[in-house]
């Protein structure tokens, strides 16, 4: 956008050795990204089927319980956990803490681990007590 | 300087700081990113213990004003948020200006307009007749 300048320039991303602080910054992007354009829409859909009434209603939930409809439920559950960690480790970030690289490694690791569990607990909760 | 706004005056005046709005922008993201911890927490807790997620039960449960509120709340937030996030992508990856305003421009219609769509249906749930 702007003009080149004289001024220096970040490094190429391959430069860098791969670690567990970048791979949740994509990770951070790619889950933004689905929760956005997939959750809203299945939100905005579901909040519309709702209104409708009954059927529209049952149609929802018979496309929620196919196995493509699962798939893309359980993984915007993973994506909203994964994002929220993670925007909780940006949040601690912006006021200046958790810079130290092995806090800072072990804080990414978290996010990721943390969303995993949450998201196969609600999972086996929900299929196994509703039925 | 102004709240959000990242850039000094030196800095300005050396041509060095931000030309546009990202300061502010900055700001917008992380407050709307608080609200959802909050509502989001509260959805997931919410859809967790309602009893059954069937027409009735769901509907009950939104047409309750401690439903149907913090509904309207997180409808707004989260594609509040969710705009200003692909914003954000757009504008690293897009980089010529004509191109950039179009998908913005579009990015935003589609926010504004999945937000009405949602809150429409939600309105319709919390004031509509008992169906």
């Amino acid at each position: 956008m702007a003009e080149q300048s004289a001024r220096p320039l970040s490094p190429h991303l391959s430069v860098w050795r791969w670690g567990p602080a970048m791979t949740v910054s994509i990770l951070h992007r790619i889950s933004g990204g689905a929760l956005t354009v997939a959750g809203l829409a299945v939100l905005t859909w579901w909040l519309m089927a709702l209104a409708k009434g009954s059927d529209a209603y049952g149609d929802f939930s018979a496309i929620a319980g196919t196995w493509v409809g699962l798939v893309v439920l359980i993984g915007l559950t993973w994506a909203f956990f994964q994002h929220t960690f993670s925007g909780i480790r940006h949040l601690v970030t912006d006021s200046g803490e958790n810079f130290e690289i092995d806090a800072n490694k072990t804080s990414a690791l978290l996010t990721v681990i943390s969303s995993l569990v949450l998201t196969a607990g609600l999972w086996f909760y929900v299929l196994g007590g509703a039925k | 300087m102004s709240l959000g706004d990242s850039s000094t005056e030196l800095k300005k005046v050396r041509g060095l700081g931000s030309a546009r709005e990202g300061g502010e922008h900055w700001i917008r993201e992380r407050v709307s990113s608080i609200a959802l911890l909050l509502l989001g927490t509260w959805l997931i807790a919410s859809l967790l213990l309602l009893p059954a997620l069937d027409h009735s039960t769901v509907k009950e449960w939104l047409r309750s004003p401690f439903g149907a509120v913090p509904m309207a709340l997180f409808v707004i937030t989260a594609f509040y948020h969710g705009l200003e996030g692909m914003k954000v992508v757009v504008d690293d990856y897009v980089h010529e200006p004509g191109n950039n305003f179009a998908l913005n421009t579009f990015l935003l219609f589609l926010a504004v307009g999945g937000a009405a769509l949602a809150l429409f249906a939600l309105g319709r749930i919390a004031f509509g007749g008992v169906a």
